[in-house]
């Protein structure tokens, strides 16, 4: 380190230790084998974990995120690959506009999108439906999706492009053959972090799921509303550890900083 | 390029925006459509939601000092939540960007990291930490201050909230100091400036930005969090989201809810949108000044 006083490296030190302590103390909390939420200093126990995989509900809800983060990433991304062409390489009257309306997410409170679909699935006669549940998960994801494709579109040397072009190969051959494997970091990332962000979702889908399509985060929302045991910090626990897995992959395929910090 | 393939090409952008465009047509604008027409409709104890047009919802919030307190509640939750932030956030992004590497990006992502983690998850660790019983507590009880109650507290919901939006604050200070060139420091520095003075003159300008737009984000997500007071803020903590739930999933009002939904929409896009304005006017002073 250069140039990082005493007092910068104590202050530095307690935020550290700020941003882990809560990630930290469920990890250990889940080892406990006692019935209460305490730190097993002396032994360790997997009971809870147990506990966690004979929950009916929570490993319905687990699935159920599985599968609604899976299709609801990669239709994110699906639909993120046209949306960023058009945005990054044509200019044409309401561009602003559609990046602008496809951003919305990020700016318009999930709560209120939550209740204003609850509404809209009211109407439609859609509550308890998958696929619904699904598509209102793309809507609050495509953001991230559509930043990282933009991103590796703006990244992209077009030179590949325009001499394959001029050796006479089609525009169908050119995207599939040139630019897109070009973008596939970008792709794979923004799938990656269109997923966790979908399956941690909660705000909205507290409003839109229905018993049989409750998503694990909102179930856990449930639980610890009603009662908080250890078996609470164990399914924590596998969520964090099921981040960290993925996060791992991410800053393999892509580089983390460059997805989180990204370009604002 | 022949005539067919310009016609071609001017409708290529549109043809690549349909489907997402009407993904959210349905989803985004028709749902806050459909609402903003809920929240002016009549609601029965009795008979549900009703047709026809009324004010009644707005003029209930508006006449009746328990949605004030909740708002007034939010609000400087919010507001004390964001200037812990920028307290606690710029000079953090700033020591982080003068660490050498490898240890840069390692602390950068211990600081970003629990963004990919559930709140739900980070809620739950912070009751754990906070509670009567907790790490905090045992901590407090050992170095003498005795037990605090803070779980179902506003201070638990602030340090939760203060938690899950540090990043939030951190990567746009990040980024404006990654377009300080450090020799500008230097010189300061070389022609006897003090280390305040090159703060104040020469940092502090060029993360300004960064922190309002930090502070503009921090602000609007704190003031419509739902999980971090509902799980430490207890029952009677009521902030504005937790309010439009209990409106939405137990009393069933949801012309009231939808209003307030409105309100708390309206109110955000408010301030984002007068700092996209403020932030423009001092660049076009900037610009014309030099």
């Amino acid at each position: 380190m250069r140039r990082t006083g005493p007092i910068a490296l104590l202050f530095h030190t307690c935020v550290t230790i700020f941003m882990l302590a809560p990630l930290v103390i469920v990890c250990l909390v889940a080892f406990t084998p006692e019935n209460t939420l305490s730190i097993p200093w002396r032994s360790f126990s997997l009971r809870w974990f147990n506990a966690v995989f004979e929950h009916s509900d929570l490993m319905q809800s687990f699935w159920n995120s599985l599968g609604v983060a899976t299709f609801a990433a990669t239709l994110a991304v699906a639909l993120a690959i046209p949306a960023g062409i058009a945005i990054a390489r044509h200019e044409f009257p309401g561009r602003q506009a559609l990046n602008g309306l496809l951003l919305s997410p990020l700016i318009v409170p999930h709560l209120v999108l939550g209740v204003a679909m609850l509404r809209l699935f009211a109407l439609f006669g859609a509550r308890g439906s998958s696929l619904w549940l699904t598509l209102a998960h793309v809507v609050v994801i495509t953001p991230y999706a559509l930043r990282l494709v933009v991103a590796a579109l703006a990244g992209l040397d077009r030179s590949a492009e325009q001499a394959a072009l001029s050796l006479g190969a089609s525009h169908a051959t050119v995207f599939r053959r040139i630019t897109l494997p070009l973008m596939l970091p970008g792709i794979t990332g923004g799938w990656m972090l269109a997923f966790i962000n979908s399956f941690d979702e909660v705000t909205m889908s507290i409003f839109i799921t229905s018993p049989q399509t409750v998503t694990l985060p909102v179930r856990m929302y449930m639980i610890a509303t009603e009662s908080i045991d250890p078996m609470m910090a164990a399914v924590s626990a596998l969520m964090v550890a099921v981040t960290a897995a993925a996060m791992i992959v991410l800053d393999r395929l892509y580089g983390l900083d460059k997805i989180l910090v990204g370009q604002h | 390029m022949s005539k067919a393939t310009n016609t071609a090409s001017r409708w290529t952008p549109f043809a690549l925006s349909v489907p997402s465009l009407a993904l959210f047509a349905l989803m985004v604008l028709l749902p806050l459509a459909l609402t903003a027409l809920l929240s002016f409709q009549q609601y029965d104890q009795d008979k549900g939601v009703q047709s026809g047009f009324t004010l009644g919802s707005y003029a209930l919030v508006l006449g009746d000092s328990y949605y004030y307190e909740i708002f007034f509640r939010t609000g400087w939750i919010a507001a004390l939540t964001t200037l812990i932030c920028v307290l606690v956030g710029a000079p953090e992004a700033y020591i982080l960007s003068r660490m050498g590497r490898p240890w840069r990006s390692i602390f950068l992502l211990v600081i970003l990291a629990p963004l990919l983690v559930s709140v739900v998850v980070r809620a739950f660790g912070w009751s754990l930490l906070l509670g009567p019983n907790g790490v905090v507590n045992q901590v407090f009880e050992l170095v003498g201050i005795g037990k605090a109650k803070m779980l179902y507290t506003s201070t638990a919901v602030v340090v939760a909230l203060v938690h899950v939006m540090l990043p939030f604050m951190v990567i746009p200070v990040w980024t404006s100091l990654q377009k300080l060139d450090p020799m500008v420091e230097n010189a300061a520095l070389s022609l006897n400036a003090s280390h305040w003075t090159v703060m104040r003159r020469i940092v502090l300008p060029q993360i300004t930005p960064g922190l309002l737009s930090g502070s503009l984000i921090v602000f609007g997500l704190s003031a419509s969090a739902l999980a971090i007071p509902g799980l430490l803020g207890g029952r009677r903590l009521k902030m504005v989201a937790t309010l439009i739930y209990d409106e939405y999933l137990h009393a069933l009002n949801w012309p009231l809810g939808a209003a307030i939904a409105l309100a708390l929409l309206v109110i955000n896009l408010v301030i984002m949108l007068s700092y996209n304005a403020v932030l423009e006017g001092a660049y076009a002073k900037r610009m014309g000044r030099s």
